[in-house]
């Protein structure tokens, strides 16, 4: 039978996002599905040379803690969870979750969404792949993934199969919750006009505490309350592309016009034509209306067709970062930050590749030309941090710079203190288009 | 007056590419943003921050204002050397625009 309305909420918005608004929604929210965004574009490079050390790994590092704590919340109330926290290994991810729901004598099926790893497929391939970002060819780069953005397929599929969990790896975000549309409401594949609605009601989800008033709180202007308790979104989806977006009531935030008209911008490059792997959608249609406190009516958006292609994201060895900071305060702080920030240029820039210097407090974000014009008096600045980087192509290299920094305690301009020094290994992202007929959706189901 | 009295700007990114919307407090506020706030004068505006093209969409359905800029990230997300590698400060800086 297929259903007229049905209730999805957003419990994460990325890897590291909070716990337990997740566990509010799954025992408060009257949900039928959650969904678990968890997958940023780095974090499946970062996840595969996890499982390249130990063939177990490789899916999101704290879908233990996340699942031990809903899974109960999740049969007791009959939600069914999807996510894409399998990232470089799902079904890795599945067996974790079985093995989880034996501990807890819960009886679920798990399904494991694969199909997007297309390093191998890439490798084999006679194709020659041009980065899109730069017209580069993709043999110049020191490759670690391949991830295909894969849609709504796999994750209909496991529906099919009435799935408890559903754990994928590299999904685009709004097909997390434009599946279990497709599926409920018995929608056409090729309906890009309901598919193009419901991936507007996706992106509105996606980000979870966004349209929540997360991240969009400013004490004057924007005040927001009870950030220390934000409470992430759901909504009421109807068979014909409309929703209700709301929250649990007692929850911390607020969803109003202007929340929701920042996340539906959030991150769209053309809003004429929103690409997904399941339709390109029209955000230029949609209307938004406040119909009761907290309480947002989503009506319209559009779509046509879909991408003949899949974009994947390719990530790759880019260098090694160097980092080193050091803070000065009271008179001329700025001067003598300044003057430590040419002796390290001298002493380092000719052995970096790219070197940067930053003055904390004063330019290090909006940047040297721009910060001028905001007119700051230097020398009433309290304090200032300067912050050396460089890249480098060994880690001992990279290293030079937290060390130049660090002997600034006896070479350097006076009364310099709080130095910290950093080096990581950077993964760099950059996409490639694959032909999408050439990736298939793989699905594997396990018990529990 | 500054842009922050009466709009508000959330930032996005794409590789090297920033997005920052600019939504009005007030829904007839639209039509004033439409006028004074350009694709030229934003590109002015933010001079020092973005080195490519801006392209700004309008969108009269939710009446806001919607900023595409190229070549703003020093490079991108994940090589940037700058400590907001995502920009996602970036909107206070459109913010900071007189009107």
């Amino acid at each position: 039978m297929k259903k007229e309305k049905i209730r999805i909420g957003c419990g994460a918005g990325f890897s590291g996002d909070r716990i337990e608004p997740a566990l509010v929604l799954a025992e408060q929210g009257e949900l039928d599905y959650l969904v678990l965004e968890c997958l940023a574009e780095r974090t499946i490079a970062l996840a595969q040379k996890r499982k390249l050390q130990d063939a177990t790994k490789g899916y999101d590092p704290l879908l233990e803690k996340r699942i031990k704590s809903l899974l109960p919340l999740l049969v007791k109330n009959q939600i069914k969870l999807i996510t894409n926290m399998g990232a470089a290994n799902p079904l890795a991810a599945a067996q974790k979750v079985i093995e989880i729901a034996q501990e807890l004598q819960l009886p679920i099926k798990v399904a494991a969404v694969t199909g997007d790893d297309a390093k191998q497929w890439v490798k084999n391939s006679s194709t020659h792949f041009t980065i899109l970002e730069n017209g580069q060819a993709l043999n110049d780069y020191e490759v670690i993934s391949i991830n295909a953005y894969m849609g709504v397929e796999g994750i209909l599929e496991a529906l099919e199969y009435d799935a408890q969990v559903i754990i994928t790896g590299r999904v685009s975000d709004p097909s997390l919750f434009v599946a279990p549309m497709v599926h409920e409401f018995g929608w056409q594949i090729d309906d890009f006009d309901l598919l193009g609605k419901g991936t507007v009601i996706g992106h509105l989800l996606e980000c979870a505490g966004h349209i929540t008033g997360g991240y969009f709180a400013e004490p004057i202007m924007k005040p927001i309350e009870g950030l220390e308790n934000l409470g992430h979104p759901f909504a009421d989806i109807y068979a014909d592309g409309s929703a209700i977006i709301s929250k649990v009531k007692g929850t911390g935030g607020k969803i109003t016009l202007q929340t929701a008209k920042e996340q539906l911008l959030y991150e769209v490059i053309n809003p004429h034509e929103y690409y997904t792997p399941d339709v390109i959608a029209d955000f230029t249609t949609v209307k938004l209306e406040e119909i009761g406190e907290n309480q947002i009516w989503v009506t319209g958006g559009t779509g046509k067709t879909k991408p003949s292609t899949y974009k994947a994201s390719v990530g790759y060895k880019a260098f090694y970062l160097g980092e080193g900071e050091i803070s000065y305060a009271g008179f001329n702080a700025v001067g003598r930050a300044k003057l430590a920030g040419e002796v390290l240029s001298q002493r380092l820039k000719p052995q970096f590749e790219a070197f940067r210097i930053d003055y904390i407090g004063l330019n290090s974000i909006f940047r040297e030309e721009f910060s001028a014009k905001m007119k700051v008096e230097e020398s009433y600045l309290p304090e200032v941090r300067l912050r050396v980087s460089g890249k480098a192509t060994t880690a001992r290299e990279a290293s030079l710079i937290g060390e130049e920094v660090e002997a600034l305690y006896t070479n350097g301009p006076a009364a310099g203190g709080g130095v910290r020094k950093n080096v990581n290994e950077v993964i760099g992202i950059v996409s490639i288009l694959v032909d999408r007929n050439l990736l298939k959706a793989n699905v594997d189901i396990l018990s529990a | 007056m500054k842009l922050y009295e009466i709009a508000h700007s959330r930032a996005g990114d794409k590789g090297n590419t920033l997005t920052l919307s600019l939504i009005p407090f007030k829904e007839s506020d639209y039509e004033l943003l439409c006028t004074h706030i350009t694709a030229q004068k934003v590109q002015q505006h933010l001079q020092g921050i973005v080195e490519g093209e801006i392209i700004r969409y309008e969108l009269p359905n939710i009446s806001s204002l919607l900023f595409v800029c190229q070549q703003a990230l020093l490079g991108g997300v994940t090589t940037s050397l700058a400590i907001d590698t995502h920009g996602k400060t970036l909107s206070y800086a459109l913010l900071e625009m007189e009107i």
